[in-house]
């Protein structure tokens, strides 16, 4: 952590045109000090200027005074190219260059790498998605990991949320329900696959009870976490208001979680896809029964190891990777517009 | 008086100009503010909340730069044009507003710290020193204590002493006392200035409490609200050492009187922009 | 009538003149009592314990979910249920000195599994750790570290591990490297991002303290960054044994020898289902302890928090 850090030198064009009012308290000074004018000139402050910090111990102005500077292109086309980013891109380059030499390095080196030569080039991965983007069942397995995330997830909330609550809200429910809960939590939902295929009728609902599990733990977990942490003295102000139990419990415990329950969507968002995956996967290839239909991604990367196309492989994970990336995004967005008392300058 | 008494931590800002950064627009902070410390002297500066005080110290520490202006120490340039931020340094230790004792170490590895990162003092060495400036300081007995298992008093006073340890030409308090009780305050007050008698460092303090600030200052350095510059200086003559009773004697409420109009006027001023806390 | 009233501004009395003697101020400091055999608290805490309704409700709680299981298999036989292994079937199973399927606590077997699981735990979680830690460590502290090394490793965190199977497969050869690797993987990202978090979360005024203390970047970094991100770190390699199970759990049942997610998928293909149960919930306690051990070690290395947060 630089004490000194610097975000990169302000543009000088920001000051241009935007003297007056913004750049000075809006009352004149009585100081019995010299009256200078209390708009600093922007040609002294461009010279003067180091970069200077963001930040740092000075609060945001008052409300009404700061305005959003637009960003000229010149400030874009530089951000673009700011050193953060040009490093990121020297990394991605390095790694995709060691991963293709390693890959081929059975052919420039005579003899293949110990690990890396047994990788699918980039190169031959490129030509397979090239491949794959026609194909229907390509994109169909999109659809099927998709609907199965979208599905397990769902439930989990709708179900995780309530249950979280009345534990948080509950103690004696909790002192009943928790020591339940925490044993059966370790054991992987995976685990849990082949007593789900047992159980349920179809493999489907196995499986999707088994993504149901792995979200609905993460779920509850920060329900809990977020329920603790509302500030009780909240709620006895609600309460001295005359606030009945109801009102108190939507207008203060439930913004209060949200954000909890927010972050706790976030993680059990990734959880799912790990356990989406896996038990494709599993279903797919593994034990339990080798029917044809499972489908997914996660079954796709499966089969390609089976049916040998290992470049497939690669391009089923980079599917993956954006998928889930997708995901989390998009519920991070949704957090933002659910909680804008969060989106303070800080 | 005590000025002549030492001779290094002579203060002297001329000029400071700083801006900052915030949504993509540029606001001043600190408006050509001079001022001068004497070698040795208690200089307190009082200005309401986010006035920009707070980013005038940290331009002495060195943790901000300045955008203008420089700011001297013993005639040596901290900060200015050609060197905008200042070396941060133990010459110039900062006593935090929230206090920033090392919650892993016990009182005495934190107050022996300076002395030892800076290879002054073999690590044993400056256990001793430690010690023997905790028991003068009052506080013999925590040396193996945490932070975190004491009071915010103590730790404050910890906090002090552990600066001290530096021999610094400049000590700089940012608030420190701002989230303690008025009792335990006055208590501190009068502790600091016990600190002070036997070390005559200068001391730059900031505050937004005009009582403390003529309670323990040389000279209050009234500060407009932001962007800050001096609006008015008051000489204390008060004399040291000071007790606790002072405050009921004529002259400090003179003094009181005099600067009480001034800071409301631009306490009213700062709660109409509304501020928000520094 | 406050005195104030009555005494006029005349009678207010002149400054009090600077004080001829000293006057010193001297803390009486509170000794931390004396703390007692950690025997004695246990011991008195559980009496406090059990005086409330917590363990009674505990002990309703795992009544109820046992009575649900057992009334639902073996006494109801409601339409799915019937096909599961009973709570009965599956303890005597559990128990038996010849149990119908070869494994229960009196067979070596079953501690062949355990041992094999643990052993890969072992390395993975010591091996993630090791590279996970100074990673983090470094991305946290380092910008250039960062905004080199922190892409890549953002590009390759969401892919769920499991995806990376085959690919481990392929690329190292034999059966228990592989499931090692990934076990690796997942524990790494882990710990990594948490430490990263764990660096960049401490205040920024302790580094401030730090560095006008005379401390040099190195000195910051050994005595603030490592001692104060240790609390997230430790939180980190909790979240990351957890990690660690699961992924082990996945990738010992798609491929490997030995181990309990390997035994849980054969027990289903060999339609032997009390093991199945008696696997899973093997993996629960093994999990579950694992994780303690870790939390514990924590608590050990943090005192000055416990005390902290003991005295307030």
């Amino acid at each position: 952590m630089d004490l000194h850090a610097t975000e990169g030198p302000a543009p000088p064009s920001l000051q241009a045109g935007r003297g007056g009012p913004l750049l000075a308290p809006t009352s004149t000074s009585t100081s019995t000090s010299s009256t200078s004018t209390t708009t600093a000139p922007p040609a002294a402050a461009s010279t003067a200027s180091a970069p200077g910090t963001t930040g740092g111990a000075l609060p945001a102005p008052g409300p009404g005074r700061a305005r959003r500077a637009s960003f000229g292109l010149a400030a874009s086309a530089r951000a673009l190219v700011s050193r953060p980013r040009r490093r990121a891109l020297v990394s991605y380059v390095v790694l995709l260059a060691v991963w293709q030499l390693g890959a081929t390095s059975g052919h420039w080196l005579g003899r293949p790498l110990p690990w890396l030569g047994n990788l699918p080039a980039p190169t031959a991965v490129l030509a397979s998605w090239r491949h794959l983007v026609f194909d229907s069942g390509y994109w169909s397995s999109w659809v099927v990991s998709l609907t199965r995330v979208l599905g397990g997830f769902t439930a989990a909330v709708l179900v995780g949320i309530p249950f979280g609550l009345l534990m948080a809200l509950g103690p004696r429910f909790r002192a009943a329900t928790f020591p339940v809960f925490e044993l059966l939590r370790p054991i992987p939902p995976l685990a849990w696959v082949p007593a789900s295929i047992i159980f349920w009728p179809t493999q489907e609902l196995s499986i999707d009870f088994v993504i149901f599990l792995g979200a609905f733990y993460t779920i509850v977990i920060n329900v809990l976490g977020g329920a603790e942490a509302v500030d009780g003295r909240l709620i006895q102000v609600a309460r001295s208001m005359g606030a009945s139990s109801g009102n108190v419990f939507r207008r203060i415990i439930l913004p209060g979680v949200l954000p909890s329950i927010l972050v706790g969507m976030e993680v059990s968002i990734g959880v799912t896809w790990e356990v989406v995956v896996a038990a494709e996967m599993i279903s797919g290839g593994g034990a339990a029964g080798s029917t044809a239909s499972g489908g997914g991604l996660g079954f796709f990367i499966w089969n390609s190891y089976v049916g040998g196309s290992y470049p497939q492989i690669v391009v089923g994970m980079i599917s993956i990777g954006i998928a889930g990336y997708l995901s989390s995004t998009a519920l991070r967005a949704l957090a933002r517009r659910l909680t804008p008392w969060l989106r303070v300058n800080g | 008086m005590e000025a002549g008494q030492r001779e290094r931590g002579r203060l002297r800002i001329e000029d400071a100009v700083k801006f900052y950064e915030t949504r993509g627009t540029r606001v001043l902070a600190v408006d050509h503010c001079s001022f001068d410390i004497a070698a040795g002297e208690i200089c307190m500066v009082v200005g309401p909340s986010g006035c920009g005080k707070t980013t005038l110290l940290n331009a002495i520490a060195g943790f901000h730069s300045l955008d203008g202006g420089r700011i001297t120490l013993d005639g040596q340039v901290l900060c200015g044009p050609g060197q905008a931020t200042a070396p941060v340094g133990p010459d110039r230790v900062v006593v935090f507003q929230n206090g920033a004792l090392f919650p892993w170490k016990t009182v005495l590895e934190n107050v022996a710290f300076g002395p030892t990162v800076q290879r002054k003092l073999s690590p044993a060495a400056a256990r001793e020193k430690a010690r023997h400036m905790l028991a003068d300081a009052g506080l013999g007995g925590y040396e193996d204590v945490y932070p975190g298992q004491t009071s915010s008093g103590v730790r404050r006073r910890v906090e002090i002493v552990r600066a001290l340890m530096n021999d610094p030409a400049v000590l700089l308090l940012d608030e420190p006392y701002r989230a303690l009780d008025a009792l335990t305050k006055s208590v501190l007050h009068e502790a600091l200035l016990e600190i002070y008698a036997k070390n005559r460092v200068t001391i730059f303090f900031i505050t937004h409490d005009l009582e403390e600030a003529i309670f323990l200052g040389r000279r209050v350095v009234v500060m407009t609200t932001r962007p800050c510059r001096p609006k008015r200086i008051l000489e204390v003559d008060l004399g040291y050492p000071r007790r606790h009773d002072l405050v009921t004697g004529r002259r400090y409420r003179e003094l009181v009187l005099e600067t009480t109009e001034v800071v409301h006027e631009e306490a009213l001023k700062s709660f109409q922009l509304g501020e928000k806390e520094g | 009538m406050s005195i104030m009233s009555i005494l006029k501004d005349d009678d207010l009395p002149e400054q009090p003149g600077p004080v001829t003697r000293e006057v010193k101020l001297v803390a009486n400091p509170v000794t931390p009592p004396a703390k007692p055999a950690p025997g004695l608290v246990l011991v008195e805490r559980l009496g406090e314990w059990f005086k409330g309704p917590k363990p009674y409700l505990m002990v309703l709680g795992y009544a109820l979910a046992l009575a649900f299981w057992y009334l639902s298999v073996e006494v109801l036989r409601w339409p799915r249920f019937e096909k599961m292994p009973g709570l009965t079937q599956v303890f005597h199973e559990w128990w038996s000195r010849e149990p119908t399927f070869g494994l229960s606590l009196h067979t070596p077997i079953y501690y062949q599994h355990i041992w094999v699981s643990l052993r890969r735990i072992g390395i993975a979680f010591f091996l993630a750790t090791s590279l996970g830690v100074p990673v983090g460590l470094l991305i946290g502290w380092s910008r250039t570290f960062r905004e080199f090394v922190f892409p890549v490793f953002e590009l390759l965190r969401p892919i769920p591990i499991l995806a990376w199977v085959p690919i481990a497969i392929i690329v190292f050869s034999g059966s228990e490297t592989p499931v090692v690797f990934l076990t690796f993987l997942a524990s790494f990202f882990a710990t990594a991002l948490n430490t990263m978090l764990g660096v960049r979360s401490i205040e920024p005024t302790f580094l401030q303290a730090a560095r006008c203390l005379g401390a040099s970047r190195g000195q910051v970094f050994r005595h603030v960054v490592i001692p104060g991100a240790l609390p997230f770190i430790f939180t980190g390699l909790q979240i990351s044994m957890g990690v660690a199970w699961f992924s082990l759990a996945a990738a010992e049942m798609v491929s490997g020898q030995y181990g309990l997610g390997y035994l849980i998928n054969t027990s289903y293909t060999m339609v032997q289902y009390p093991t199945i149960i008696i696997g899973m919930l093997t993996l629960g306690v093994v999990g579950y302890v694992t994780s303690a051990l870790v939390r514990w070690v924590g608590t050990r290395l943090m005192a000055w928090r416990n005390q902290a947060l003991a005295t307030g």
